[in-house]
């Protein structure tokens, strides 16, 4: 008689004595993520202008302890620079990211209580929405619009919802199917009283890591309109901005313009990918067994 | 030639909320095959039925861990011994069509399972060609997608990737069901054929029906372990020694046809005592205190202690 | 009677196609016209000062900017039924040439980049997903991960940076070497401008393709055919081989024709920082410079590109998948 040895399962679960629980670890990124990205948001009122002026003396030097992403060509430190660009791209993300959300969670919700046409006409817009290259529509929207902040904002929140409406859309459907559901349409509950006690919680949790999955594309893709020309004007430095200037002053070697904020604008969309996608783990762990 | 004692396997899932939960899928089972005879593993779904061919093949998902003992022609059955003796010394008769790609001719894929034992490509061709006549299976079989097979073809199919093996031990995981009663008599005696040619047969079904027209003896897993383990004539004769396999006899349409009530406890919260305590017609105090050990009574084994 | 299904769904496929594509150019035409952009003033640009009301006039009637809302709408949808997509003001040329020669130009960096982000993404998703949760899958994804979330714009810049002016072994702009003419420049020269733009494409849509490659190839390698495969024998290098390759090129397939349209869209970002003169540069041009043709132009032609790709996806099903070509019908 021998007894098998269960190794490697041992092996993981002294680990997991160890080290933290997989709840608490990931509650650990969710709120050190949220931290660091109240953090850039409240930079631009925490250091003030502290590092704005031009201070002709420190033009153009390379990282250092103090000025960790170097300075321009006007002698301004980087690091606050980017910080401001950054929070600014990051509000203007917010609320066309919220927009989007607000208008694909309404279309979705839409589509999937009311049904029928209206079901069919909505759906045929994500279809069309789709059969264009995304940075071509954002093009489009923001030019029409006049460019511009508004055009930024506008052309983002009318070109985000997609997805998150088919996402909605298909959880309205589901619920709709459901027993529960079923029963209390036979009991003769109201349309509003189904959707208030029965479609509300189940949608909410979709809808909120939904938005947070937003955040990043919206981000990025403000972040690009203003690199191109089209977003912000040039006198509001958003990221994209300081990084479209970055480039006039490549071919001289001062890398760090354009390397330092775009690692800022990486580590933001990160931190956002990671929040929603362990903010998922804790609400619908099945859909991501890991 | 195979010998399974007191094997316990466990779960480990996470919840909402990420917190993390054990499941006892199998507690303490036994169980022993030899050559030459059919023994069928009976139990409704739950019981841990493929969940022991799985452990058998190595083949168990890796939030699994299992203690006990498997010993395979006297040697213990380690992961590794079972890496290396799958698909030649014991190989699966699987449940159905969807076990095979579903994207790979079929001829092709039994020939592949040949060539996984070490038989050359040329010598692989031949016998899946000759397996293919020996069940009757047409030619342009062979060319045929899994998706295009009929129920009865798919079985010989199924039946065939074992035959290609030299296989000492062959599991057929659910043979029967959905089938039309000629097929499932047809995949039952091929079973048998490949009893009569030597090599341990584990059939694992749910019907007893079926498990008794074929079988030497039959084991009844109940939550995970085995309630009893009883040569085939021991049912029609009434020597039956548990109370879940008296009662699982009862509910059979040809017999009383009175189902048992209530549902296999729940793997996340198994009692204390005995597994079919909370069912049982004649548990008393001492039943819900301790789980019984298997006892061996009339050359038969039973895990009761009013046996 | 064989071909009577085909004709059917080549139809079809064409009537979708003219419904988006009216679909499209209502779309444009209403949200340009609800535009504050003046365009006269937005191609005159600083010198508007110079420019009397009565030669504004004259332009805007040259334009058909006078006519009302429904007129133009009308005017225009039956120019575009004939093919005529106006004329570009930013080049002074028939749209449809800008296309044309634009799209050449790209059309070479965007194949480059589709068979190498293709390739590139397939193999190391298969790498990523058969090594599950080992080092070289962390990597992998982390790889991925980190890119699919960078702005293409800065990928771009930082390789723009390493290669061109760092390591000087690639060009810093363009398409050709400064002060050579178009009928000059050699195939060399040619690929050596190309070579850095379409790298930098692929290496953008690898990430897309190595995530879907491995989270379908997870998928694969937890199935029950490959749980019977396990049980054969089979070793994990084998079943990939003999499952898992044939199991995930489909979707593969089918992903790398739909990313048509991220492709198109990284080639506007990506010619932008090269200043590489493409259709995606061109884009921009349009956009900043108002030049409302050529953009409605670019839109239709991004419109039928994408609607390309995802037909050939649509139609790789029916060809590769036999339960879809086979249909299950069983010969006696």
């Amino acid at each position: 008689m021998t007894l098998i040895p269960p190794q490697a399962p041992l092996r993981r679960s002294r680990l997991q004595r160890l080290t933290l629980s997989r709840r608490q670890q990931t509650l650990w990124v969710i709120g050190l993520c949220s931290l660091f990205l109240l953090g850039i948001i409240l930079s631009t009122w925490i250091i003030g202008d502290t590092g704005l002026n031009p201070i002709l003396a420190q033009r153009n030097q390379s990282p250092s302890l103090d000025h960790p992403f170097g300075t321009d060509w006007l002698g301004r430190d980087m690091l606050s620079r980017s910080l401001h660009g950054m929070s600014l791209s990051l509000r203007v993300g917010l609320l066309a990211a919220t927009i989007s959300a607000f208008i694909g969670s309404s279309l979705g919700l839409a589509a999937g209580t009311l049904g029928g046409w209206v079901d069919a006409v909505i759906t045929w817009i994500v279809d069309v929405f789709f059969s264009l290259p995304h940075l071509v529509l954002l093009i489009l929207i923001a030019f029409a619009v006049g460019g511009g902040t508004t055009g930024v904002v506008v052309a983002v929140a009318l070109t985000h919802w997609t997805s998150l409406a088919r996402v909605i859309r298909a959880e309205v459907l589901q619920v709709n199917s459901s027993d529960y559901v079923q029963l209390s349409h036979r009991l003769g509950r109201s349309p509003l009283w189904i959707a208030r006690h029965h479609m509300i919680p189940h949608i909410i949790p979709q809808l909120l890591v939904g938005l947070i999955l937003l955040f990043p594309h919206a981000i990025l893709h403000e972040a690009a309109l203003s690199f191109i020309g089209i977003g912000l004007s040039p006198h509001i430095p958003a990221i994209g901005i300081i990084l479209a200037e970055s480039m006039r002053h490549l071919s001289t070697g001062y890398w760090w313009l354009g390397v330092m904020p775009g690692v800022l604008l990486l580590l933001a969309v990160k931190a956002f990918d990671w929040l929603g996608e362990n903010l998922r783990d804790l609400l619908d762990p099945k859909t991501s067994q890991g | 030639m195979l010998s399974i004692s007191n094997l316990s396997i466990t779960f480990t899932q996470y919840n909402q909320g990420l917190r993390r939960k054990h499941l006892h899928v199998i507690t303490d089972l036994s169980l022993d095959v030899q050559a030459g005879e059919v023994v069928a593993v009976v139990g409704s779904s739950g019981s841990g039925k493929s969940l022991l061919a799985h452990t058998l093949l190595g083949i168990l998902p890796t939030n699994a861990e299992y203690t006990g003992t498997l010993l395979f022609q006297g040697q213990p059955l380690t992961q590794k011994r079972c890496e290396r003796l799958r698909g030649r010394a014991i190989a699966l008769v699987p449940q159905s069509v969807a076990y095979l790609d579903p994207l790979m001719k079929v001829g092709h894929q039994v020939q592949r399972v040949a060539q996984l034992n070490g038989v050359s490509p040329a010598a692989a061709r031949t016998l899946t060609h000759q397996t293919f006549q020996r069940y009757d299976l047409a030619t342009n079989t062979q060319r045929r997608y899994p998706f295009q097979l009929s129920g009865g073809m798919a079985r010989r199919v199924l039946v065939s990737t074992a035959v290609v093996t030299q296989a000492d031990l062959v599991i057929a995981d659910e043979p029967t069901p959905g089938l039309h009663p000629d097929v499932v008599r047809e995949a039952l005696t091929h079973l048998r054929e490949l009893a009569e040619a030597g090599r341990g047969v584990i059939l694992i079904t749910h019907d007893i029906e079926a498990a008794l027209q074929i079988a030497d003896r039959i084991a009844v897993f109940y939550a995970g372990t085995t309630v009893e383990i009883a040569a085939a004539q021991d049912f029609s004769t009434g020597r039956l020694r548990h109370p879940y396999t008296q009662a699982l006899w009862r509910s059979l349409p040809k017999n009383d046809f009175i189902p048992l009530p209530g549902n296999q406890p729940n793997p996340e919260q198994l009692p204390e005592g005995c597994l079919f305590s909370d069912r049982c017609p004649w548990v008393t105090p001492e039943c819900t205190a301790n789980r019984p050990a298997l006892r061996q009574i009339n050359n038969g084994w039973v895990r009761c202690i009013h046996a | 009677m064989r071909l009577n299904p085909i004709v059917r769904f080549a139809g079809s496929k064409l009537l979708r196609l003219g419904l988006l594509l009216l679909a499209v150019a209502l779309f444009t035409f209403v949200l340009l016209s609800l535009s504050p952009i003046d365009p006269i003033q937005a191609y005159v640009g600083a010198d508007m000062m110079l420019i009397s009301p009565e030669q504004q006039e004259l332009i805007a009637q040259r334009w058909g900017l006078d006519q009302p809302f429904l007129a133009r709408l009308w005017d225009w949808l039956g120019q575009l039924l004939q093919g005529n997509l106006g004329i570009s003001m930013v080049f002074n040329q028939p749209v449809i040439e800008v296309l044309a020669n634009r799209f050449q130009a790209s059309l070479q960096m965007l194949a480059i980049a589709w068979l190498i982000s293709g390739i590139l993404g397939l193999l190391l998703g298969i790498a990523s997903g058969a090594l599950e949760g080992s080092w070289i899958d962390r990597a992998i994804r982390l790889y991925a991960y980190t890119l699919a979330s960078s702005p293409t714009f800065w990928v771009a810049l930082l390789l723009l940076i390493v290669f061109s002016v760092s390591l000087k072994v690639t060009p810093i702009c363009c398409a050709a070497p400064p002060g050579v003419l178009t009928e000059d420049v050699t195939i060399w020269q040619h690929l050596h401008h190309l070579l850095l733009p379409a790298l930098t494409l692929s290496i953008i849509g690898i990430a897309n393709i190595t995530l879907h490659t491995r989270q379908k190839l997870i998928e694969v390698l937890h199935s029950d055919y490959v749980l019977f495969a396990q049980a054969q024998g089979e070793r994990l290098w084998g079943i990939v081989r003999h499952h898992g390759f044939r199991n995930i090129l489909l979707p593969a397939l089918t992903l790398q024709f739909a990313s048509l349209s991220e492709l198109f869209g990284g080639s506007v970002l990506v010619e932008q920082v090269f200043a590489y003169p493409g259709l995606g540069e061109a884009t921009v041009q349009a956009a900043l410079r108002s030049d409302v043709p050529l953009l409605v132009g670019i839109v239709f032609f991004s419109a039928l590109f994408v609607y390309i790709g995802n037909t050939i996806a649509d139609l790789s099903y029916p060809i590769i998948d036999p339960r879809i070509r086979l249909g299950g019908n069983l010969e006696p």
